[in-house]
């Protein structure tokens, strides 16, 4: 077990550097970093300074560890825009997305999971059908207008939530579900098909033979089966929902990591972009080791080999 | 309490297929009594898997059970429901299935998987119940039983997890364990072991055995009786000597005839087969289900559904049209007598 996590934590960190050298190449493809920092009217002499000042005229891989010695120690440098230090900015802004992100994935696995058992219990009735038409209806409906859908009925028309903020939990109620309806569709449906497979194995028949009683059988020797790649998918879905949380947050309005990448872009904030690539990728690659991690403590064959 | 274990009488099972009704199982009855032997052989798909889930009411939902006596002990299992069923599975009626490789949960360890069936039957706590999980390990041969219970399946070869399989079955010290094919997926060399091992925990702890397997020569050394299956029937039923050394239904000939004995078998003849292929069970139809493939078919045989008739010696039954007296001529002519 042990070796195993020291394992994928050793690939867990080869991706992270792996991304930090992306995010780093980010300045650079934009052309000459220098020249756009100075803007249209600047001399000649002042792009010579700006490259100075910043570090532009050292090679490259100078460049590259200087940031990333700085990005380890909490130093993601300074927002060109806001004028402030992007670290300050991005850790005042990430507890809002982090609550986002693990409401809006609780909703999503609540609703998927128990559907999913529910839909292999009685495969081809009426709660099967059910559930695949929601799985069908989450897949075609986009994040965005289902989440203007629910502005205007509970939003405008009943009135019974908050449209616009983060200040109490229930602004976070209709994001939460703009955002975990999101991964329903694919984890539902994996549920669904695991459970199906697991439920005629053999192992089911012997657990039967042994006289368990109906519920053992099925949470104690189905779902625990079942459910181990559900885990990974999970971990995957979320990458998709951290990048949905971009478009979610900036329609309710939410002060998160989103809405800060979203104003960064269009304020070409480039340390900012930046950093929040490397805090969202880092997080996915948190989660994704957190998903390899829980799947060994599921499943004894890749825990005991 | 009566030595008789189990009471199956005219026992039926039915699947609804797309083309109409599968009539898997038709009407069969046997009876297997304390610390005895039931052999139950036939070819692949005549029923004996099915037959012996039927018993155990883990028939998959679809399939229909039709039965007039069902007893276990003399409790009558047709009008027990789920729950008082489950109370019996496991408990005092267990099975040891075909796949040993896949037959037990990959995400627990063996001791979780022994310990829990009888823990859910029994008052015992978790101490005892390990303690007799270590003791019955021993019993079917498996060195380091302790340290095993820790083990997953995945870390146990084929015949260690059958092995398991059957100690975990004796855990609550049923009555009757039914073991469909237990050895077909394993070695040719672990078979026998794991057959002799049955037949001496059975004779040990004094229960009741079905044996499911189409390997004569397994039935030959350990079965006290025998019941020859065909297309969803019993067609030929009686004490092992009976069945194996008067052989008098057709289809019971054909099956001794297909594998050599050591001395009796004629060395300079081919080794005998059987023609043709088992019916279609779609559909009633009335008439002998051998009578395609059968040497001796007459017209009679396709009218009507045959019945069984006593052989010469009491308890030795079969199901055919010839008397008795050309059977034996029958099996003599084929040397299987």
């Amino acid at each position: 077990m042990l070796i195993y996590a020291v394992k994928r934590l050793s690939v867990a960190i080869l991706v992270a550097l792996t991304v930090s050298l992306l995010t780093f190449s980010m300045i650079y493809l934009s052309g000459d970093p220098a020249m756009a920092l100075a803007g249209e009217a600047a001399t000649q002499a002042d792009i010579e300074n700006i490259r100075r000042v910043y570090g532009y005229d050292q090679p490259i891989y100078v460049q590259y560890f200087d940031w990333l010695g700085n990005a380890l120690k909490g130093n993601l440098g300074q927002s060109h825009y806001l004028n402030s230090p992007v670290s300050e900015v991005i850790f005042t802004r990430l507890p809002v997305t982090m609550i986002l992100g693990a409401s809006a994935l609780s909703f999503g696995l609540l609703l998927a999971i128990p559907l999913g058992v529910l839909a292999a219990m009685r495969p081809n009735t009426l709660i099967d059908r059910f559930a695949l038409g929601l799985a069908v209806i989450g897949q075609a409906l986009p994040s965005f207008w289902f989440a203007l859908i629910m502005i205007f009925f509970f939003g405008v028309a009943l009135r019974w939530l908050p449209i616009t903020g983060s200040d109490s939990w229930l602004n976070f109620v209709m994001p939460s579900i703009a955002l975990g309806y999101y991964i329903t569709p694919a984890v539902m449906r994996l549920t669904r098909a695991g459970m199906i497979e697991v439920l005629s194995s053999d192992y089911i028949r012997t657990a039967r033979a042994k006289g368990l009683r109906p519920s053992i059988v099925l949470f104690k020797h189905a779902l625990r089966n079942a459910i181990i790649p559900v885990v990974s998918l999970a971990a995957v879905q979320f990458g998709f929902m951290l990048g949905g949380s971009i478009v979610i947050e900036t329609i309710f309005a939410i002060n998160g990591l989103g809405q800060l990448a979203w104003e960064s872009i269009l304020r070409a904030d480039l340390p900012m972009m930046q950093a929040i690539v490397l805090v969202l990728s880092c997080f996915y690659i948190i989660l994704t080791l957190v998903a390899d991690i829980l799947n060994a403590f599921l499943d004894p064959r890749i825990r005991v080999s | 309490m009566s030595d008789r274990i189990l009471e199956v009488e005219n026992l039926t099972v039915d699947i609804p297929v797309g083309g109409g009704m599968l009539h898997a199982v038709q009407g069969i009855s046997f009876h297997v009594d304390r610390g005895e032997t039931l052999c139950i052989v036939g070819e692949s798909g005549c029923g004996k898997s099915l037959t012996s889930l039927a018993v155990m009411d883990l028939l998959p939902s679809k399939a229909f059970r039709g039965a007039n006596v069902l007893n276990l002990a003399d409790e009558d299992m047709l009008s027990a429901g789920e729950r008082r069923m489950s109370d019996i599975r496991g408990n005092t009626m267990g099975m040891i299935f075909q796949e040993p490789m896949t037959s037990l949960n990959p995400a627990y360890t063996i001791g979780n998987q022994m310990e829990e069936g009888i823990k859910r039957h029994k008052n015992v706590s978790t101490a005892e119940a390990r303690e007799r999980a270590i003791y019955l390990l021993e019993k079917v041969g498996i060195t380091g039983a302790a340290s095993r219970l820790s083990q997953y399946p995945h870390q146990l070869s084929g015949g260690l997890r059958q092995r398991v399989m059957i100690a975990m079955t004796l855990m609550c010290g049923p009555n009757l364990i039914i073991a469909d094919e237990p050895t077909t997926a394993l070695d040719v060399t672990i078979q026998a072991q794991i057959l002799l091992l049955l037949a001496e925990l059975q004779r040990e702890f004094d229960m009741g055995l079905i044996l499911i397997t189409h390997d004569l020569g397994v039935v030959a050394r350990i079965a006290d009786r025998v019941a020859v299956m065909y297309a969803g029937q019993i067609v030929e039923q009686g004490t092992a000597e009976q069945v194996f050394n008067r052989p008098t239904h057709p289809y019971t000939q054909g099956l001794l005839e297909c594998i050599p004995i050591p001395g009796k078998t004629d060395r300079s003849k081919p080794l005998g087969s059987i023609p043709g292929i088992v019916p279609s069970l779609i559909g009633k139809f009335s008439a002998c289900h051998f009578a395609e493939r059968c040497p001796y078919a007459m017209d009679e045989c396709v009218a009507e559904n045959i019945d069984m008739q006593g052989a010469a010696e009491a308890g030795h039954e079969y199901r055919c049209l010839l008397d008795n007296e050309t059977c034996d001529a029958n099996a003599r002519k084929k040397g299987v007598a």
